[in-house]
């Protein structure tokens, strides 16, 4: 029974441990999911012309170029040259005055695509829509993330953390109880990382597929038996603010490549 | 993959002496720290709780411990190597550990498989728990065979 004992509150204070590193504001940079790879996945990753990801980049480029909608317009009739996206992912999600809330980076782009092309919004999960995000993400490559929370981000940001925190779910498990608990670790036969944003959208293996953040989220909640949210849904959208905030610092990847 | 409807919904805090009630007349008293009475009156088969017990949809224990089953690849390493576990707990404890590992850890992230579980359940398994009542009864007796070193 102490052995018991001993392992539990040993378990409890490596968490809060975690937990006030992970809060405090001197936080150390965390380990990118890349680190907990495989070599084979990591080797992958790191040639853009194995990487499987860029055949949604070379869509987005299409699509950067491509007049849509009734104004007549494509991204570049505005914007001028990609390389204009450089370092502009790397603050979002970003609050909006308008919409009252945060704009995840898909969120920005449907409202260019319906408000100034005058054109229909893509789906989240789209070919074109992933392309796109990738694509403009790629212009921040190697660059730390750096969302603010301040101001009127910062009721955002609690509620992402509160929602990270909070058991859910047949196995009544918190996001924390992975991937704040035990990064390193064997969860079967996978290795847990710290479960970082700074690689999507990612090329999963196991999806053979481009997916975007939030299917991930919806994956890791459905893996737990939990009711999974929409894809760009405020639930998703705030948590997506809290996880980034969580790797402020560690550096662009996207597309990454994953098991 | 189907799923039973469960005997059993228990519900209520836990505390130490505590009789714990559920919707349907499965009931347990926690006393220091373990479970004394089996949950059916039905001894365990422990054949049939090594299936449970790796079975993905059921015990999956293999997640998160290394247990002495080499027919099974990956073993995960979360929490303790359970080769030698009948050694070190009586049969009460363990039947505490599976029914309610949060009364021993409020923060562990072993999951209680026989607690209802409430919050934001897949509309697929709303109001079930993770085993029978009977299914934890045979992992227990399984888990009372597991004594000796093992390694993978
Ligand atoms: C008619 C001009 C116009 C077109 C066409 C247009 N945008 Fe925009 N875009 C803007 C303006 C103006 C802003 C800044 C104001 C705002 O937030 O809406 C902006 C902002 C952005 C931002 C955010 C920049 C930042 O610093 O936060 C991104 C990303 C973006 N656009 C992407 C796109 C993409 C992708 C397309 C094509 C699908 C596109 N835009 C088409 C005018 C345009
Ligand atoms: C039962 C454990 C578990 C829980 C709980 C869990 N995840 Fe995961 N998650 C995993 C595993 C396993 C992976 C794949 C390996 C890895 O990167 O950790 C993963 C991967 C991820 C990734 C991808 C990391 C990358 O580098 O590509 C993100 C992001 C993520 N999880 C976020 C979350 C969020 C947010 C929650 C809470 C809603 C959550 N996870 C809950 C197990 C879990
Ligand atoms: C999601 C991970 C996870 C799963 C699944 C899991 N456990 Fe555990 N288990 C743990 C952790 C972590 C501990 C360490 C104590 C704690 O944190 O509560 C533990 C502790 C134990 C202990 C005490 C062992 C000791 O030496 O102290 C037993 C017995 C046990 N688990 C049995 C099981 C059985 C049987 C199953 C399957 C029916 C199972 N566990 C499923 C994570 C898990």
């Amino acid at each position: 029974m102490k052995y018991t004992k001993y392992v539990a509150s040993a378990a409890g204070l490596l968490g809060l441990g975690a937990l006030l590193v992970a809060c405090s504001p001197a936080e150390p940079k965390l380990e990118s999911g890349y680190d907990f790879a495989t070599p084979e996945t990591q080797a992958m990753q790191d040639d853009d012309f194995s990487n499987p990801g860029f055949m949604w980049v070379d869509i987005g480029a299409e699509e950067w170029a491509t007049v849509d909608g009734e104004a007549g317009k494509s991204c570049e009739s505005c914007h001028g040259d990609l390389s204009t996206m450089k370092g502009v992912t790397t603050s979002y999600p970003k609050y909006n005055a308008d919409d009252k809330k945060m704009r995840a980076l898909q969120h920005q782009i449907n409202n260019c695509r319906t408000e100034q092309m005058k054109a229909k919004a893509w789906k989240w999960e789209s070919d074109q829509m992933l392309g796109m995000s990738a694509i403009i993400k790629n212009q921040s490559k190697g660059m730390p993330l750096n969302v603010s929370i301040k101001g009127e981000a910062a009721p955002f940001y609690e509620k992402g953390k509160e929602f990270y925190f909070q058991r859910r779910g047949t196995l009544d498990m918190a996001c924390k109880h992975c991937h704040i608990d035990y990064p390193g670790v064997k969860i079967r036969a996978e290795v847990l990382s710290n479960g970082l944003p700074n690689g999507f959208p990612t090329y999963r293996l196991k999806w053979q597929k481009l997916g975007s953040l939030h299917r991930r989220f919806r994956g890791c909640n459905s893996n737990i038996r939990a009711e999974p949210y929409e894809r760009g849904s405020e639930e998703y959208t705030n948590l997506e603010l809290f996880l980034t905030h969580r790797a402020n610092g560690v550096a662009v990847e996207s597309p990454s490549v994953r098991k | 993959m189907t799923y039973r409807t469960i005997l059993s919904t228990l519900v209520g805090a836990v505390l130490c002496g505590a009789l714990i009630t559920s919707a349907n007349a499965s009931e347990y008293m926690i006393v220091d720290g373990t479970i004394p009475a089996s949950l059916t009156g039905k001894p365990g088969d422990p054949d049939a709780g090594k299936q449970t017990a790796i079975h993905r949809q059921k015990g999956n224990c293999l997640a998160c411990h290394v247990m002495p089953v080499p027919e099974e690849q990956f073993h995960g390493e979360i929490g303790p190597d359970l080769s030698d576990v009948g050694s070190n707990y009586s049969e009460a404890e363990l039947r505490l550990r599976l029914v309610d590992p949060k009364a021993l850890n409020p923060d562990t992230i072993m999951p209680a498989f026989l607690k209802v579980p409430t919050s934001e359940v897949h509309k697929k398994f709303k109001g079930k728990t993770i085993l029978s009542a009977q299914e934890v009864e045979d992992i227990v007796a399984y888990l009372m065979t597991l004594k000796g070193s093992y390694s993978q």
